[in-house]
């Protein structure tokens, strides 16, 4: 897939675009039958309010997330510590409410999202100028912050009344029936979406994760690239946990554990490549909401606990083997466009 | 330069041994000392909670220190930062050698802290399990915070009172392979099947002890079952979890809940009546029985036989059960009266 960027003839980007769509495509036409099906078993999955609102609300963080994962992901790198960042910020959020009474809500998220970043930026500064893979790099960041956050947190815990109701509304207050989180998760990808698209600097994220090398002797600003990329991830986790501490209102030292895994899988499902240069937000955003929503949906199904893991690992495995044969059909059709050429 | 360096380097590894060579002798003399004065001269007892900075173990380590204060021992508190099976081993070596008179433990491991345990006792150190035991042949007593059938028996009364004693319920429990939970859900279900016939369970869930897994799981709970009464988190993280979730939903004070859980964490939804009242021993006084217990075995009153009665200040007279354990009594139930007095 490498060579997509490289050959830009008209006939191939508009298959390669057509292949994108397919896949995102397919996702969504997933999702769609997984509510139809638990909503035929159980009609209040979407009809009761309570229903409506979870099936909005809960993909919402992992959304946030899953888009700052995609964006790394496309560069041909990987965060492995977005959860720990969450779990970080979340905590952090609490102590802010705790330490600083009073504090605006809007300087708590200000903060957490700066921290979030910063966090982000030293995965970022790792990567782009120790020239260590960014699957060690993030798999260290992932205990080191872990760890700070165990030292920080010890098995102190924040409580929900710890929080000021006006936050925890937040979590579950709705704007023409629209959770204020998944608004908050739109709009964030909207704008990542429409960057990814239609910016040079988004573009620039493809190309690196496409040719790393080639970015490199093209002059891109591969090493500012790979910044942006780590911290917006970060900055976007540091969101996530703002949002998480609004929606959970418990925060220990675990909280977030495991999202790491939740964030890629659902960015590979959305047809992100593992590999770089393939993919997009959008899809990514859709494979968070197709992950959780299936959790939510087997035991309505009446498909028992211990499946629902086993499940999701089937939907990943499937999503890879996709992308491989994709993948492959794709570099014979860029082939045989070169030999007719 | 560098032969002098090596030299000096051997001299300095050389005077390292010695001086733990010396050090661990006069340790070894210390417990040998305290172990031999045996009526009850060396009332130390060391605290070795599962982890430090727990407040659950803050409080049970307080109230062990107010028995202690009362009985004009000394107090003193250790433990790993994190709750791993072998984190302890290094603590209790290190007791041993200080030849305390007692550890009074809450054990992270059944198995693997035993070697370390056995080696104390044959030192003449007491030792003492509470809140998590180790296997029967490493310690002397148990303090047991509370037994499995008084556990399931609190709960299954709490929601019978709280749904009128009919309805559909369901169990939001830890992970599916933890034991006691288990235990506990299977005494229920016996429970609710001699004595509560109007009570039916419909599902158990798991939540993993993770916030956000028992939260969705409430939610999938509340869905799937339209006429839910109630529902029972045998987990401290299953029902706050819980709680919040139902909170916020159209179901708040329309299906009960109840289950175990601590103040602190519950206390914002007992007071807006989300819950009306879950349960939980009190770990101040297990840890107030504990250090009374140590005392017990210190001073020769008991050896850890059945039978075995001692007084444990405030709490009155306890006697060893079998295996040696001693068993604080039915649990406690925390509601919008009491639960203002705690902090844990």
């Amino acid at each position: 897939m490498s060579t997509a960027t490289t050959t830009p003839t008209s006939n191939v980007t508009k298959r390669l675009g057509a292949i994108g769509k397919a896949r995102e495509f397919g996702i969504l036409l997933a999702l769609v039958i997984v509510i139809i099906a638990a909503t035929a078993a159980n009609p209040n999955f979407l009809f009761s309010a309570d229903g409506w609102r979870d099936l909005l609300l809960t993909p919402s963080i992992l959304v946030l997330v899953a888009v700052g994962q995609a964006i790394v992901l496309i560069t041909r790198n990987v965060d492995l510590s977005v959860g720990s960042v969450l779990g970080l910020t979340a905590y952090l959020t609490g102590r802010l409410f705790i330490d600083f009474p009073g504090i605006p809500i809007i300087a708590v998220f200000v903060i957490a999202v700066a921290f979030g970043g910063v966090l982000g930026l030293i995965n970022g500064a790792l990567v782009a100028f120790a020239k260590v893979p960014a699957m060690v790099i993030t798999l260290g960041t992932l205990y080191a912050y872990r760890g700070i956050n165990v030292l920080w947190t010890g098995s102190d815990r924040i409580n929900a009344s710890d929080l000021p109701k006006s936050f925890l509304a937040l979590g579950t207050e709705q704007f023409l029936t629209i959770p204020i989180l998944t608004i908050i998760a739109l709009v964030v990808l909207i704008i990542a979406g429409w960057y990814m698209k239609n910016t040079r600097g988004g573009r620039e994220f493809y190309a690196i994760g496409s040719d790393p090398a080639a970015a490199e002797l093209y002059g891109l600003r591969v090493t500012r690239r790979l910044l942006t990329a780590f911290l917006l991830s970060g900055a976007l986790a540091g969101l996530g946990g703002v949002l998480y501490a609004a929606r959970y209102g418990t925060i220990n030292s675990q909280a977030g554990s495991g999202w790491e895994l939740d964030a890629v899988g659902a960015a590979v499902i959305g047809g992100v490549a593992i590999v770089g240069g393939v993919g997009s937000v959008w899809g990514a955003a859709i494979g968070a909401v197709l992950l959780l929503t299936i959790n939510r949906a087997l035991p309505i199904l009446g498909i028992p606990d211990f499946w629902q893991r086993a499940v999701v690992g089937v939907l990943i495995i499937g999503a890879i083997v996709l992308d491989r044969v994709l993948a492959v059909r794709q570099k014979r059709k860029l082939i045989e466009a070169r030999d007719d050429s | 330069m560098l032969f002098q360096k090596k030299t000096r380097a051997a001299a300095l590894a050389a005077l390292a041994v010695s001086v733990a060579l010396v050090a661990t002798g006069c340790a070894a003399g210390d417990s040998g000392s305290g172990g031999g004065e045996g009526d009850g001269g060396n009332l130390s007892i060391t605290f070795l909670p599962k982890n430090l900075g727990n407040p659950y173990f803050d409080t049970s380590n307080a109230g062990g220190e107010e028995a202690i204060e009362e009985f004009d021992g000394t107090f003193a508190e250790v433990g790993p930062a994190e709750a791993t099976p072998d984190g302890q081993v290094s603590y209790i070596n290190t007791l041993t050698q200080q030849g305390v008179g007692a550890i009074a433990i809450s054990a992270n491991d059944p198995k693997a802290i035993c070697d370390a345990l056995n080696e104390a006792r044959d030192a003449g150190v007491k030792v003492v399990t509470f809140d998590s035991d180790t296997n029967t042949d490493c310690r002397d007593v148990f303090v047991n915070q509370a037994d499995a059938e008084g556990i399931a028996k609190v709960q299954v009364d709490l929601i019978a009172e709280q749904i009128g004693d009919a309805g559909e319920i369901a169990i939001l429990s830890a992970s599916a392979n933890a034991t006691n939970q288990n235990a506990w859900i299977e005494l229920m279900k016996e429970q609710l099947a001699a004595d509560h016939p109007g009570i039916e369970l419909v599902e158990v869930v798991y939540g993993d002890d993770d916030d956000q897994t028992s939260f969705d799981k409430t939610a999938a709970l509340l869905q799937t079952h339209p006429n839910l009464k109630g529902i029972v988190s045998p987990t401290t993280v299953g029902i706050a979890a819980a709680a919040r979730y139902l909170q916020t939903s159209e179901y708040q004070g329309k299906v009960a809940l109840t289950g175990l859980g601590t103040p602190n964490q519950m206390r914002e939804y007992v007071e807006d009546g989300t819950v009306t009242a879950f349960a939980l021993w009190n770990p101040a006084d297990l840890g107030y029985l504990a250090a009374y217990a140590s005392k017990a075995l210190i001073e020769g009153d008991i050896t850890g036989a059945e039978g075995d009665t001692f007084d444990a200040g405030k709490l009155g007279e306890y006697t060893v059960g079998a295996d040696g354990v001693v068993l604080l009594g039915d649990p406690f139930v925390f509601d919008a009266e009491n639960i203002g007095e705690f902090d844990f």
